[in-house]
């Protein structure tokens, strides 16, 4: 398995940078939730070298409030191929990457509210819209 | 060919899709064109999420397999597969040599099915109808395959944590050696059709040039990286499920025109073919699926005899096995590229996140750098030159 080397929110974007020169693809930023654990939310980046044909994973953990509050900086100008993968975690998971050029919903619809892959999150409590309860289902009027 | 927006001083947006059968799905493109070039594209995706990495949060290692297989519709194979190396890393399984060489077989013969359907299906939005019935032709007897060996014809659950669900039934052998050479021969019939057709040619050659660089810049992999002439392939790079063992080559590309994209995916079907061969001629006796009973189902037969086997077959059904709580990232060469899968397990019997890192969700980010400056025309030729999955894009 991978090296992994576990960073704190703030260090992220300075460390890809440096790792830049030496790893050829950042293939992909997921996030995921550890509830209960605090901090509560990851983001995992999964870089590789061609040369070496090593892979290594960077690995950063942050709360809800720091998520939201953009602690964590987008490493878009570094790697373009962050750009549609940190849509899709901020779209999941609600983390703002501050300096991200596009940063809005990716999957699901833009005027989604909340962020689904959070483990607090129910699977499946949504209503389904027909026409005789669309009325009933909050903010149909929007 | 590229063409220069001058003469043009207003810009038109047009929005194609989400319902248009070029796009190859629910693709939504919105284009700014100036006459008729592209000044810039964006595709818009989501229109058929569907959740099924949250989904997968509710099921049980088992039976998650059956979501995952669900994402990327056209290469289901590779799907349960990333998933499934992701748990038994997790569990520190070792899968036995048998289901590793089956496995290799049926997710070859699955490139071949996919590489199929590109090409009938792109050779179509450029405009000629017969290709798409013959590559769909060949793709049936692959499925024809798929369906003796795993009952079903798509998204057959064939791969499992541990192992495959059954062995390969007799005569299934002498099938597959069948299509084998037959589709040897088809390749070379596709080939004379298309590698020097006139029409083709004009409307493949130098069009979506994106230099490789800038595709490493985009983490682009897999076909599309190769047809610039970057040999990356994980099945070489970082053998997994004993492709060391096999002897194949890499096909590459020179310049990155659709025109390579095209003649790197029609040789991968012949080295895929050279693949299945060797697999089925090397392939090992012994068991197909893992002796631990902690994870594998017991055989049927004992059911009826042995009062642990029942127990444990009872224990795996309703409530599965428990993972150890920890995290993987597993990668393997899909059709498309590196279809990775993240598994974060608590030790519970449901994994905690299922992420797949879906090639084509990564590589519509090189729809405007291969559509800007080109024809609404050849944006069509491009779109399905890169060859997206809506399923896995949107999973």
């Amino acid at each position: 398995m991978p090296e992994t080397l576990e960073l704190a929110p703030g260090e992220v974007r300075e460390a890809v940078a440096s790792l830049r020169a030496d790893w050829d693809m950042l293939l992909s930023v997921h996030g995921c939730d550890y509830l209960p654990a605090e901090p509560r939310l990851g983001v995992h980046y999964e870089l590789i070298s061609m040369t070496r044909l090593e892979r290594l994973h960077v690995k950063t953990r942050l709360t809800i409030e720091q998520a939201e509050a953009g602690e964590l900086h987008s490493v878009v100008d570094i790697y373009p191929s962050a750009n549609a993968h940190e849509r899709e975690v901020f779209d999941f998971f609600g983390v703002r990457f501050t300096g991200h050029p596009d940063l809005k919903r990716i999957l699901m619809p833009d005027d989604y509210v909340g962020y689904p892959q959070r483990r607090d999150f129910p699977v499946g409590g949504e209503p389904v819209l027909f026409t005789f309860n669309e009325h009933e289902t909050p903010r149909w009027y929007e | 060919m590229s063409a220069t927006a001058d003469t043009h001083d207003e810009l038109l947006t047009l929005n194609i899709g989400p319902q248009h059968p070029a796009t190859h799905g629910v693709l939504r493109l919105k284009c700014t064109l100036a006459g008729e070039v592209v000044i810039d594209v964006e595709p818009i995706v989501g229109y058929v999420h569907t959740g099924i990495e949250k989904s997968c949060e509710d099921h049980q290692y088992w039976k998650v397999v059956t979501f995952v297989e669900r994402m990327d519709y056209l290469s289901y194979y590779f799907n349960s597969l990333a998933y499934c190396m992701s748990v038994e890393h997790l569990l520190g399984e070792e899968v036995p040599r048998r289901a590793q060489y089956l496995r290799v077989a049926h997710l070859e013969l699955n490139r071949i099915a996919s590489h199929l359907f590109w090409l009938g299906t792109s050779i179509l939005d450029l405009g000629a109808m017969s290709p798409v019935f013959y590559a769909l032709r060949e793709r049936d007897q692959v499925l024809d395959l798929f369906e003796m060996s795993g009952g079903q014809r798509m998204h057959p659950r064939y791969f499992q944590v541990g192992g495959v669900i059954e062995d390969i039934p007799p005569g299934w052998e002498t099938k597959v050696r069948e299509f084998l050479v037959e589709m040897s021969e088809r390749i070379d019939q596709y080939e004379d059709l298309l590698d020097r057709n006139e029409i083709l040619l004009q409307r493949l050659k130098n069009v979506g040039v994106v230099p490789e660089k800038r595709l490493l810049e985009l983490g682009i992999t897999g076909p599309l990286l190769r047809a610039s002439g970057n040999p990356w392939d994980l099945r070489k790079a970082m053998p997994y499920c004993s492709y060391d063992e096999f002897d194949f080559r890499i096909p590459v590309g020179t310049i990155g025109d659709n025109y390579d994209r095209y003649r790197v995916r029609m040789a991968e079907m012949r080295e895929s073919l050279k693949i299945v061969e060797q697999a089925l001629d090397g392939l090992p006796e012994g068991p197909f699926m893992t002796t631990n009973r902690k994870i594998a189902l017991p055989p049927r037969n004992e059911l009826a005899t042995s009062m642990e086997s029942l127990i444990h077959h009872f224990k795996l059904v309703t409530e599965g096995f428990r993972v150890p709580a920890g995290e993987a990232y597993v990668a393997i060469e899909s059709p498309r590229g590196e279809m990775g899968c993240f598994v974060l397990a608590d030790g519970s019997s449901k994994p905690a996140r299922v992420h797949m890192r879906d090639p084509s969700f990564n590589n519509l980010q090189m729809v405007p750098d291969m559509c800007r400056g080109a024809y609404l025309a050849d944006l069509i030729a491009s779109v399905a030159c890169l060859d997206p999955i809506l399923g896995g894009v949107d999973r």
